[in-house]
C-alpha cells in the first residue's frame, strides 16, 4: 500500500489524481444525496410520535456524523503530517477543517430547530450538545491559528499540533449520551445487530449519510487542489497544469 | 536536570513578582465581581460558588500563562534548548511543574478563604479543595501547551484564550459535578477518579506535544 500511496506525496501528483476522482465523487454525491433526501424527505412514513419532524433526522444525523468523522480525519492527517513532515498532508488538514466546521455548524443548527418542536427549548445545556459546540470551537481554533503566523510553514505544523491534540474532543462526543443520562438521546443507527429505526426511516438515512460522505470527500478534493495550487503557485508544473496563463 | 531548571524558573518568578501576583489579584477580583453582578443573595451565591471558583481559576491560570514562553522566546534561550536535544523535556517538565506552584498552588492555598466568603457548605468545601488539587495542575499542564503553541504568533494573547479554553472543559465539567454532587451529600469519588485520570493522561502525552510545538516554533 505504501507503494502506491508515496507518489501521492507529490503534490503534482496528487493534484492529477484528486482532479480525476473528482467528478466521479461529485457525480455520486449528488445522485446519492437527491435520492436518500427525497425519499427521506417526501416518501418515509412520518414518526407516530413526532409526525413530519422526525424528517428532520437525514440531515442531522448525517452531518453530526460527519462532523466527527472529519476531525477523525483531520487528526490523523495531522499525526501523519507531524510525524513524516509530508508537505501535501500538512495542507490538507487545513483544506478539510472549514469542511468538518460547516458539518458541525449544520449538526447544530439542525439539532436546535429539531429540539424546538420536540425538547421545548433551542438549546440545552446537555453533554452531546456542548461537547458538539467545543467541537466547533476547536475547528475555529484550528482554522484562526493557522492564519496567526507571518510565516505559513510555522501556521500550517502549529495548527496541525492542535487538530491532535484537540482529538480528544471526540470520544468524548461519542460516549457522552452513554456517561451522561441526558436529553440528547443515545445512539440508535450504528448498532447494527438490532438497530432501533425502522427499515422504512434507516435506508434512506443510511443513503443520506453516505451522500454526505462522498460529498465531504468531493469538497475536501476541490479544496486540497486549490491549497495546492496556492502553495506551488511558483511552480513551472503550476503553469502547464492551468493551459498557460 | 529538572531541578536545575526548577530552580531557574523560580529565581526568575521572585525577581519578577507581578508575573504571578496578578493572576493572584485577577483570581480574587474576579470573585468579588460576582456577587456584584448576580446580587449577594447567599442561597443563590453558595450554588453557583463551585462554577464561579473554578471559572475564575481558569481565567487567572490563563492570564498567567500568556507570558509563559514569551522572553525565552524573544532572547533566544528556546532555540538553544532546541538544539540542545536532551534539555528541552526537563525545561518543558520545569516549566509546568513552575506554573503550577506559582498560580495553582496559590488558589489551592486562598480556596479556603474563597469558600467562606461565598457561604459554601463544609461538604462541598472539601470537594472544592479536591478539585482544585488535582484540576490545577492539568490546567497547568494545558495552559503551557497553548503558550507553547502560540509562541511566535502575531496576536498571542486572545488566540490562547480561543485555543485552551475549549480544552478546558472536561475538566469543568468533571470538577464542578464533583462538587456539586458533594454539596447534596452524595458520593464523589467517580468524578475525582476521572479528574486523576485526565490528569495523568496528560501528564503523560501532552509534554511531547509542548516540546513539538517549541521545535516548531523555532525551526
Amino acid at each position: 500500500m505504501f507503494k502506491w500511496l508515496h507518489p501521492l506525496a507529490k503534490p503534482e501528483i496528487l493534484y492529477h489524481f484528486c482532479g480525476r476522482l473528482l467528478p466521479w465523487l461529485m457525480g455520486s454525491a449528488v445522485l446519492t444525496l437527491l435520492f436518500g433526501n427525497i425519499w427521506g424527505l417526501a416518501f418515509s412514513p412520518p414518526d407516530y410520535q413526532q409526525f413530519d419532524t422526525v424528517r428532520i433526522i437525514y440531515i442531522h444525523v448525517p452531518s453530526a456524523l460527519l462532523s466527527m468523522a472529519t476531525y477523525t480525519i483531520m487528526a490523523i492527517a495531522a499525526f501523519t503530517a507531524l510525524v513524516w513532515q509530508i508537505k501535501v498532508v500538512q495542507w490538507a488538514v487545513l483544506a478539510i477543517a472549514p469542511i468538518g466546521a460547516v458539518f458541525t455548524a449544520i449538526a447544530l443548527l439542525t439539532g436546535m430547530a429539531w429540539g424546538k418542536p420536540m425538547w421545548g427549548t433551542w438549546w440545552e445545556w446537555d453533554a452531546r450538545l456542548t461537547s458538539e459546540l467545543i467541537l466547533l470551537f476547536l475547528y475555529l481554533g484550528v482554522i484562526a491559528l493557522a492564519g496567526a503566523f507571518s510565516d505559513r510553514q510555522t501556521g500550517t505544523k502549529v495548527a496541525c499540533l492542535l487538530a491532535l491534540v484537540g482529538f480528544v474532543n471526540v470520544p468524548i462526543i461519542h460516549f457522552s449520551v452513554e456517561w451522561w443520562n441526558t436529553l440528547h438521546q443515545g445512539a440508535s443507527i450504528t448498532k447494527f445487530d438490532k438497530p432501533s429505526v425502522h427499515p422504512s426511516m434507516l435506508w434512506p438515512l443510511l443513503i443520506s449519510l453516505l451522500g454526505f460522505y462522498l460529498l465531504m470527500l468531493a469538497l475536501f478534493c476541490v479544496r486540497l487542489r486549490t491549497a495546492i495550487l496556492q502553495n506551488e503557485q511558483h511552480r513551472p508544473w503550476v503553469k502547464s497544469a492551468l493551459g498557460g496563463q | 536536570m529538572v531541578s536545575v531548571f526548577i530552580r531557574r524558573e523560580l529565581a526568575l518568578l521572585a525577581r519578577q513578582k507581578a508575573d504571578w501576583l496578578n493572576p493572584l489579584l485577577f483570581f480574587i477580583i474576579v470573585l468579588t465581581l460576582f456577587p456584584l453582578g448576580v446580587g449577594p443573595e447567599p442561597n443563590q451565591l453558595r450554588i453557583m460558588a463551585p462554577g464561579i471558583v473554578w471559572i475564575a481559576a481558569l481565567l487567572s491560570v490563563l492570564l498567567a500563562s500568556e507570558r509563559l514562553f514569551r522572553d525565552d522566546y524573544r532572547n533566544g534561550v528556546i532555540e538553544q534548548l532546541v538544539a540542545n536535544r536532551q534539555a528541552l523535556m526537563p525545561f518543558v517538565l520545569a516549566k509546568i511543574v513552575t506554573n503550577w506552584l506559582s498560580t495553582g498552588l496559590p488558589l489551592v492555598v486562598i480556596s479556603p478563604v474563597v469558600a467562606m466568603l461565598l457561604g459554601v457548605e463544609p461538604a462541598a468545601f472539601v470537594a472544592m479543595m479536591l478539585t482544585l488539587l488535582i484540576g490545577t495542575p492539568l490546567l497547568s499542564i494545558l495552559s503551557v501547551l497553548g503558550a507553547a503553541i502560540t509562541m511566535a504568533a502575531d496576536k498571542g494573547g486572545i488566540l490562547l484564550a480561543l485555543l485552551i479554553l475549549p480544552l478546558y472543559i472536561p475538566l469543568l465539567i468533571f470538577a464542578s459535578a464533583a462538587i456539586e454532587a458533594a454539596g447534596m451529600g452524595l458520593p464523589y469519588n467517580g468524578q475525582l477518579a476521572i479528574l486523576v485520570a485526565m490528569l495523568l493522561l496528560a501528564f503523560a502525552l501532552v509534554p511531547l506535544a509542548i516540546a513539538s510545538a517549541l521545535r516548531i516554533n523555532v525551526s
